[in-house]
Parts: structure tokens; sequence; C-alpha cells
């Protein structure tokens, strides 16, 4: 039983990340709202005014926005949907009774730990350069004409990268959820008879529900402002066929310098994380309470 | 293994497996291998894989180029600096909610976890101004606040989560045998926590050491970490493939090592917990 002393002490050493906390949240936070009900822009210095919701109207009737609001959705969409699908593959193959389980771990985990700039630079420049990547070499040595990926399928490109970055999360996450699987359970299962595709949609499959929610929300909260990518491979281009909505603020925030505006997408961008984040948290809260 | 494995299936699962596995790591190796070949052999169609002139001469000049070093510095100053701080405030906290919970604890914690969720985007403008304002910008100082309080969340979590599961009756031994509360901490809780708070500490220096939305947001030169500097290879496209993948293979190998030893911490801090 905590004594009224040891609650006094643990206010005390709670309280400093609890004050730096709610300061990083909310004083930001109250900016980006005041500011966007402001007309404010960096390159008229004090000609502010009030602007009621106009820059919501602005930023949201844009046809920017609902370009940036689709490809974010693709892109969110996209990546988790193959990190989900081959993660899962990766984590079936690595839980099997397999020769360097470890060594094929660390293969397997290596890319999420290679700095976003880096991965996109490799990619774009060694990999899917239309002439001397190794991308066009492999088609053109089977005879195909080679891609040209960041011209004709930029998107798809940008897809691929983060793709690749997140696999091993997801993988790792699944991997570990199925070693946690009841080996009793698949030994019960294979006595009754059941072959491995009913195994794994009835017994493998219930039992990565959680793990794969758990992955789907974390990413999407990732996913949703990819940058780092974006920026050093096709800057939102060509055209805005790869800007997502992180990029999009960037551009108006520190390229336009329309503060106003930038402060609204910036409040659409945290509704939209805040919905999810809602289900994150309860699902993590469950879990306290065991 | 309580089942029956045959030799062959073992066989063909491990063949499988390494295949993926390789796959999957083939981009780093492709860019270690071309940071050894010359900017000429870089381009070559068809590619050359192991048969090409070796050369370190793209690490020297990576090297040569005194910005190197003090993006390199400016990298561990910022990460470590970042993490030792967060390691700071974080440890009395969860020490705190783990030991001496109180009815408030779970929302605390969920409410922390919250503020990992808002995203960057949404606060960049605000940020930004006051760093102007302050002459932040570009400064090593405001890239560990910010990479800082980016991260607590994820290490009060973390810490929280290894506490939680030392056994709290090791402490009602030790007050019975007279230990005070600063013995109690020194001799019996630090040991036992020391394990936590290292994969802690790794974790969080590989993920302030990637941060790439804030460092390249309010970095340019002076204290642009590595991530700002492999992104200035962006511009003059695909001119310097072996020096970028030399500078490159330089930014990502210390973090690749560190993050080997911390793989199996990483689950447990991605996920707060909700997936060990």
């Amino acid at each position: 039983m905590a004594t009224q002393q040891t609650r006094t002490l643990g206010r005390v050493l709670i309280a400093p990340a609890v004050a730096l906390l709610f300061v990083w949240m909310i004083v930001p936070l109250a900016m980006t709202i005041y500011f966007s009900l402001q007309y404010k822009n960096l390159l008229n210095p004090g000609e502010e005014s009030f602007a009621g919701l106009d820059n919501f109207t602005y930023f949201l009737t844009d046809p920017a926005f609902i370009t940036a609001l689709i490809n974010t959705l693709v892109l969110v969409g996209s990546v988790l949907l193959i990190t989900i699908v081959l993660g899962t593959f990766v984590a079936l193959l690595m839980n099997m009774p397999i020769y360097g389980r470890n060594i094929v771990r660390l293969m397997v985990i290596a890319p999420f730990f290679v700095m976003p700039t880096v991965s996109a630079l490799v990619w774009k420049n060694l990999l899917m350069h239309p002439v001397s990547g190794l991308f066009a070499w492999l088609m053109s040595s089977v005879g195909l004409e080679p891609i040209d990926w960041f011209t004709n399928y930029p998107m798809l490109a940008v897809i691929l990268i983060v793709a690749w970055q997140w696999l091993p999360f997801a993988s790792l996450i699944l991997l570990t959820a199925l070693q946690s699987l009841d080996e009793e359970q698949k030994e019960a299962a294979e006595m009754d008879g059941a072959g491995a595709v009913s195994k794994f949609i009835y017994l493998t499959l219930p039992h990565l529900a959680r793990p794969i929610t758990v992955v789907i929300l974390i990413e999407t909260i990732f996913l949703l402002t990819v940058f780092a990518e974006i920026f050093v491979t096709t800057g939102g281009g060509p055209g805005l066929q790869t800007t997502n909505l992180a990029f999009l603020i960037y551009q108006a925030a520190l390229l336009q310098f329309d503060v106003g505006s930038a402060s609204a997408g910036g409040l659409v961008a945290v509704v939209i994380a805040n919905i999810l984040a809602f289900f994150l948290v309860r699902i993590v809260g469950r879990n306290l309470e065991a | 293994m309580a089942r029956k494995v045959t030799g062959a299936k073992t066989a063909i699962w491990t063949a499988a497996a390494w295949l993926v596995g390789f796959i999957i790591f083939f981009p780093i190796l492709w860019m270690m291998l071309t940071s050894f070949k010359t900017e000429l052999d870089a381009f070559s169609t068809p590619p050359s894989f192991l048969f090409f002139h070796w050369t370190t001469e793209n690490y020297a000049t990576v090297q040569e180029r005194s910005d190197y070093t003090l993006h390199a510095m400016n990298s561990i100053i910022t990460a470590g600096g970042s993490t030792l701080i967060a390691m700071a405030i974080a440890i009395p906290a969860a020490w705190a909610m783990a030991f001496a919970p109180t009815k408030r604890t779970k929302d605390i914690l969920l409410w922390m976890l919250s503020t990992k969720m808002m995203p960057a985007v949404g606060v960049l403008v605000p940020i930004y101004l006051i760093y102007r304002d302050f002459g932040l910008l570009d400064t090593r100082i405001g890239l560990i606040v910010v990479l800082c309080l980016g991260n607590l969340p994820i290490v009060i979590w973390m810490l929280f989560t290894y506490f939680k599961e030392i056994p709290k009756d090791i402490l009602e031994a030790a007050r019975m045998d007279g230990a005070t509360i600063t013995k109690e901490l020194l001799f019996v809780l630090t040991p036992m926590a020391l394990p936590g708070i290292a994969s802690t500490l790794l974790l969080n220096v590989i993920l302030a050491w990637n941060e790439a939305f804030w460092t390249l947001n309010l970095s340019t030169s002076a204290a642009a970490p590595l991530t700002t500097f492999i992104a200035s290879y962006s511009s003059p496209e695909g001119l310097f493939w072996a020096k970028l993948s030399a500078a490159s293979t330089l930014a990502i190998a210390p973090i690749l090592i560190l993050g080997w030893f911390s793989q199996k911490q990483l689950v447990r801090g991605l996920t707060f917990g909700a997936v060990k």
C-alpha cells in the first residue's frame, strides 16, 4: 500500500515529465489553432488579421487538398496492405523450423534501422534509375522495357520505398505474436486432422488479429506523415502526384510562408490522427489492466 | 520441437527464408558494394556485383570533406544528448508510476501516449516560428529539445513496462531488512532495472538518429545531422552514386549494429507494450 509520503514523492517525480509534455503539446497546438484563424503570411509581416474560418475553407476547397488527401490514403493503404500481407508471410516463414533463424532475422529487420533519407536515395538512384539502376538492368536482361519509376509511376515508387522500410516492423511484430501461439493448440489441431490451410485460417489468423490491429494503427500514425522519402525523391511531383497531406502543409508553411492555411491544414491532420489514436489508445489501455 | 520435422522440409523452408531475408536486405548490401566502386563502375551496365575494381577512395573523399565529420558529430550529439535528457526526465516518472501507482496513473500514461500521436506537421508552423524568433533554427540545442520531447512518451512507456515487471515483494523484503529509500534505489532497484534502462536507451538513440522530419525542417547546415546531410545528395541528381553510398554506409552502420542488438526490445518499445 502506498503511503502518503510515497504518493507525494511520486507526484514530484512525475511532475517534470507531465509539465514538459503538456507544454510541448498545448502551446504549439494552441498557436496552430490561433494561426489557423488568422490571415498571416511571413512575406507580409505586420498584416495579420482575423480570418474566421476562411483558412479552413481555403485549404479544404483547394483542389490540391483533395489530391493530397487521396494521395495520403493511397500511400497509407497500399503500404499497410503490402507490409501486412508480406509481413505475415515473412513471419510465418521465419517461424518455421529453419537453420540460421537469427541471421535471417537480422537481414529482415535491417531496413528498419536505415534512416529515411538514405533508403529513399538508395532506392531512387541505385535501384530505380531508369538507365543505370539495378531494376532497369533486371528488366532489360529478361527482355522488358525498363520502367522510369519516378516519371511514370512516382506514387508506386514512393509506396515501394516506404513499404520496404516498414515491412520489418510488421514482420517482427507478427513473428513475436506467432511465437506466443500455443504449441499444444497447434498439435491438437493437427491430431484432429487439420491441414495447413485450415490451421492458418482457424488458428493462426484469429491469434494474429490483435497484433495486426496494432500494426495497422501504429503504422498509420507514422505513415500519415511520411515526409523525408517524398522530400528527397520527388519533391511532391511530378505535379501533385506524390504530394501527401504532410508535404502539402510543409509547402504552404515553409515554401509559400502562408502560416494561416498551413495551420488550418495542420489541424486537419491532427484531427485525422486523433481519430486513429483514439482506437490505438483504447487497445493499449486494455492491455494495462492485465 | 515435439513435432517431427523431416530434413527435406527443413531444407526447403530454410532456403526460402534465407532467400526472402536476402531480398529484403539486398538494397543495403547493394549500397555497401557500390560504396567500394569507382563512380564509373557504380554506373556501369550491366552492373558488376563482385568483380569490380575495389576501392576505398570514396570513404577517403567523404572523410576528407571536413563537413562530414561535423554532421556525424551533430548526429552523435543530438541523438545522444536528447536521449540522455529524456532518460533523466523519464526514469523518475516511470519509476513512480510503476512502484507507487495511483488511480490516475493509467490516465497519465495514456495521455502521454496520445501526445506521441500528434502528427508533427500539425505543430510545424508554431515550432518553426518559435525557433526562428528564439534563434534556435539550425542549432544543436534546438534539435536536442525537439528530439527529446518527441521521444519522451516512448521512453517513459518503455521504462514503465520494464519497471512494472520488477517484483514488488523484493522491495517489501528490503524494507523489512531496514533498507532506506536511497539504499533501496541503489542496491535493489537499479541492478534489476538496468537491462530495461539499457534497451530503452538504445532504442531511443536509434529513433533520434533516424528522425527525419524535424531534422530536415529545422536544420540546414551548421547543426545538420546525417539525415539532412544525406538529403543534400538528392540535388545534383545521380552524379555521385559511389560517394552517396559511402556516406550512407557510414551514416547507417553504427545504428544498424546498435539496432541488431536491440531488435528484441524494438517490438515492445514501438507497440507500447501491446505486443511482447
